[in-house]
């Protein structure tokens, strides 16, 4: 395996990473969004308080995408950056408006706070992942250097990436919500949306693949002649109705690892597809990498933050998600000293 | 508008706005580790309730900090792609850095503001200090990539391309004003959030003086933001000997120095005229330039007139923003010291309605003379984005219509700057007065 190839599979697995817990957070944001019936504000703030302490640290992958980008392929990054200008910078503006509303939610004490950010956090949380995907589309169809490639992205089979980088989102995140809800009414409210989004998302992975034969035939190829093709879209099927199944049986714990499971072959899928392309037809990953010596360090920086990174995130996600149980419960002071002065 | 200013203008609008959010992000969190460390020691409540009190700012400063950051780091490839194209490889290094340190910070962030009852107080301690070592850290990592900006290293140019073999990422890092920029920068952070911090609680002690949440808050971004501002000048002075030794038409441009001399003075004030090619009304201190910048009252001093009119820095822009940024850095370290003497005299946190009141005048002036700051870093180096190696114009993204950008950039960050304003004055209206606090100490004994 050549050096580039190893960066590249690297920040494939970051964009991976990110599309499991910060998609997931962009997902809750869609389910804010259409929150209803006797339990919307039930839904709500369980949305909210399964976001909270974990949006930022998944946000970072995206983050450390673009820097493995910029630094090992400056070549791709450059095109990417010029050719997708527009999507990328509305793609910003959602990112800005999602984090910061959010955040404005739970500090703002105010009357009216909740009805004042509802909806600025998840109008973004729902616009910015289908502005990501069609990005990504929009490098498959090979078509990104050609001339008058400025509405790109706004072409059927970049919109139809978007939208289904949007439902696998929303639905990561309704499959998650039924493990962390505490209610089994709760859980099945998010039961029957992981259910609706688990069809909605193979409606479009349907059409996204009928559009790419005309659209993204170099894509098409990759994929129908690797020797990995069949295998994943196979098992990604089974999958999929595999957690089907979990959640019909209320299995919720292993619906979550089978869900997790699906998106990392869908998005491995895609990997392989465009493989060795990073932005087809012109950008290999060979022939955009940086020099030898800045993959090399790289990859040594890469894998030196990792013995930070993971326990740290082991430790994250061991608090807020695995064992979700107060510290030392009774204690008048985990109820928080300063409620009696007004705040939350 | 050009597409050179339309893009000049958003990466420093969006640089002016971020910088406010990542200083404090580096700040704040050591004076919430200082607050609970001290609660755990000596288990008054009323550094508990400080430590939370700063962290909701600390949330709410974080996430915009955050935001703001992701645009930052797409803008260098949507305004700038020929600089990235041209430098990512050597300068990527510290940015994957500093995504580890971001990621470091965002974590243990999450357990510090959420895990107040879900872990336990030691390792909730603990997490606060991850993130302020981590904040800091990252803040220095950036730095670094902007010194190199400043003082290219680590490659050689081959008919203005860089030789591939030649690439050095390692020596980039450290060029030649990394140590400075990082120190004088780091310092800055801590001086500017200590006096922010500083003028708040003095603003509520002058209304109730004994409140002791506002006298411990007091006592410790006091301590925080005037170690600092009395550091900071030695900083400042070590930094712009790099500047003069690396950078001579920065120098130039910042103390206002259009003929190049001997004995040249330092210029305290004054306007620059460019036609007339001298800087009017300036307080000048004979040979003090020389002195300052090189150590030696007969050293030369190059003035802007011997640079290339094309090479010349705004001298218009650059000699008034680096006059304010010294002003301010001077009026902090004088009311740090007056602080540092009435504490050791009084042996109490200083609380005389003077130096309250001055305190209160002086709290914006930290972030004021960090934008100052920056303006002369940046402005100092045009017209280069890597100085003597790619000019900005070349550096520009081919894209049309970047005023259209700018414009949203900008609405969307005054939207958010004014709401964030009206939500921390909102916590600190809200600010426990003597009665609520009685009311916490109650409810825990």
């Amino acid at each position: 395996m050549t050096l580039a190839l190893a960066v590249s599979l690297v920040m494939l697995a970051a964009l991976t990473i990110y599309a499991l817990f910060g998609g997931a957070d962009y997902g809750g944001g869609v389910w804010d969004l259409l929150a209803m019936g006797p339990r919307a504000k039930a839904q709500r703030d369980l949305i909210s308080h399964a976001i909270g302490p974990v949006w930022e640290a998944n946000h970072v992958w995206l983050i450390l995408v673009v820097v493995i980008l910029f630094t090992a392929f400056p070549g791709a990054f450059f095109v990417v950056m010029t050719r997708l200008h527009l999507p990328m910078s509305l793609m910003l503006v959602g990112i800005v408006l999602r984090g910061s509303a959010f955040t404005f939610r739970t500090y703002d004490m105010t009357p009216g706070a909740d009805r004042r950010w509802n909806h600025r956090f998840s109008i973004p949380s729902a616009i910015t992942p289908v502005l990501l995907g069609s990005m990504i589309g929009s490098i498959a169809t090979g078509k990104l250097e050609a001339a008058g490639s400025s509405t790109l992205w706004l072409t059927p089979f970049p919109i139809a990436v978007g939208a289904l980088t949007l439902a696998l989102f929303a639905y990561l995140a309704a499959v998650y919500l039924t493990v962390e809800a505490d209610e089994p009414v709760l859980a099945d409210d998010f039961r029957h949306r992981a259910i609706l989004s688990s069809v909605v998302a193979g409606l479009l992975a349907y059409l996204v693949y009928r559009l790419a034969e005309g659209e993204a035939p170099l894509i098409l190829q990759g994929l129908r002649h690797s020797p990995w093709g069949w295998p994943i879209r196979v098992t990604t099927a089974i999958l999929a109705l595999a957690v089907l199944g979990c959640l019909g049986w209320r299995k919720y714990a292993l619906a979550r690892v089978g869900a997790m499971l699906q998106v990392v072959l869908v998005i491995v899928g895609c990997g392989l597809a465009l493989n060795p392309y990073l932005v087809p037809p012109l950008r290999t990953i060979e022939n955009s990498a940086a020099p030898t010596i800045t993959l090399r360090l790289m990859l040594g920086a890469l894998a030196s933050g990792s013995l930070i990174l993971f326990p740290s995130l082991y430790l994250l996600f061991r608090v807020f998600k695995i064992r979700p149980r107060p510290w030392k419960q009774g204690n008048p002071e985990a109820v928080g000293i300063d409620n009696a002065s007004g705040s939350r | 508008m050009t597409n050179l200013l339309a893009a000049r203008s958003q990466m420093a609008m969006s640089l002016a706005f971020h910088i406010i959010f990542a200083v404090i992000g580096v700040a704040l969190p050591l004076m919430m580790v200082i607050a609970e460390g001290a609660w755990l020691r000596t288990g008054d409540p009323v550094y508990k309730v400080l430590a939370r009190r700063w962290s909701k700012g600390a949330a709410i400063l974080f996430a915009v900090g955050a935001v703001s950051g992701t645009v930052l780091s797409f803008e260098l490839g949507l305004l700038w792609p020929g600089f990235m194209k041209f430098a990512g490889s050597i300068i990527g290094m510290p940015f994957s850095l500093e995504g580890f340190a971001f990621f470091t910070e965002a974590i243990f962030l999450g357990i510090y503001l959420y895990g107040w009852d879900k872990v336990s107080p030691t390792v909730h301690w603990l997490s606060g200090l991850m993130v302020a070592v981590s904040g800091a850290a990252s803040g220095a990592l950036v730095v670094l990539a902007n010194a190199w900006m400043n003082t290219p290293v680590g490659f050689t140019l081959i008919d203005g391309k860089i030789d591939p073999t030649s690439i050095d990422p390692v020596r980039a890092l450290f060029s030649p004003a990394a140590a400075a920029e990082a120190i004088h920068m780091t310092l800055a952070s801590y001086a500017a959030t200590g006096f922010l911090a500083s003028g708040i609680h003095a603003y509520w002690l002058l209304r109730e003086r004994t409140n002791p949440f506002h006298r411990k808050g007091l006592a410790i971004a006091l301590v925080v933001g005037g170690v600092a501002a009395i550091l900071q000048p030695m900083s400042g002075d070590y930094a712009a000997k790099v500047v003069a030794k690396t950078q001579p038409a920065k120098l130039a441009a910042m103390e206002g120095q259009f003929q190049t001399e001997r004995r040249a003075p330092l210029r305290i004030g004054g306007i620059p005229d460019v036609d007339a090619g001298v800087t009017r009304y300036a307080v000048e201190i004979p040979a003090g330039l020389s002195i300052l910048a090189y150590g030696d009252p007969d050293a030369e001093v190059k003035g802007l007139n011997d640079f290339p009119s094309i090479d010349r820095p705004e001298v218009r822009v650059v000699h008034p923003a680096f006059q304010i940024m010294v002003a301010c850095g001077m009026a902090m370290m004088g009311l740090a010291a007056w602080g540092a003497f009435s504490a050791w005299r009084q042996k109490a946190v200083p609380d005389g309605r003077l130096f309250l009141r001055l305190l209160l005048l002086a709290s914006p002036l930290g972030m004021i003379a960090i934008e100052a700051g920056w303006v002369v870093t940046e402005v100092g180096r045009q017209p280069w984005i890597i100085n003597g190696v790619l000019r900005t114009s070349e550096a520009v993204t081919p894209v049309d219509g970047l005023w259209a950008s700018m414009l949203v950039y900008s609405g969307l960050y005054l939207f958010l700057g004014a709401i964030v304003a009206r939500l921390l004055l909102g916590q600190f209206r809200h600010g426990p007065t003597l009665d609520e606090l009685a009311r916490d100490r109650g409810l825990i004994e």
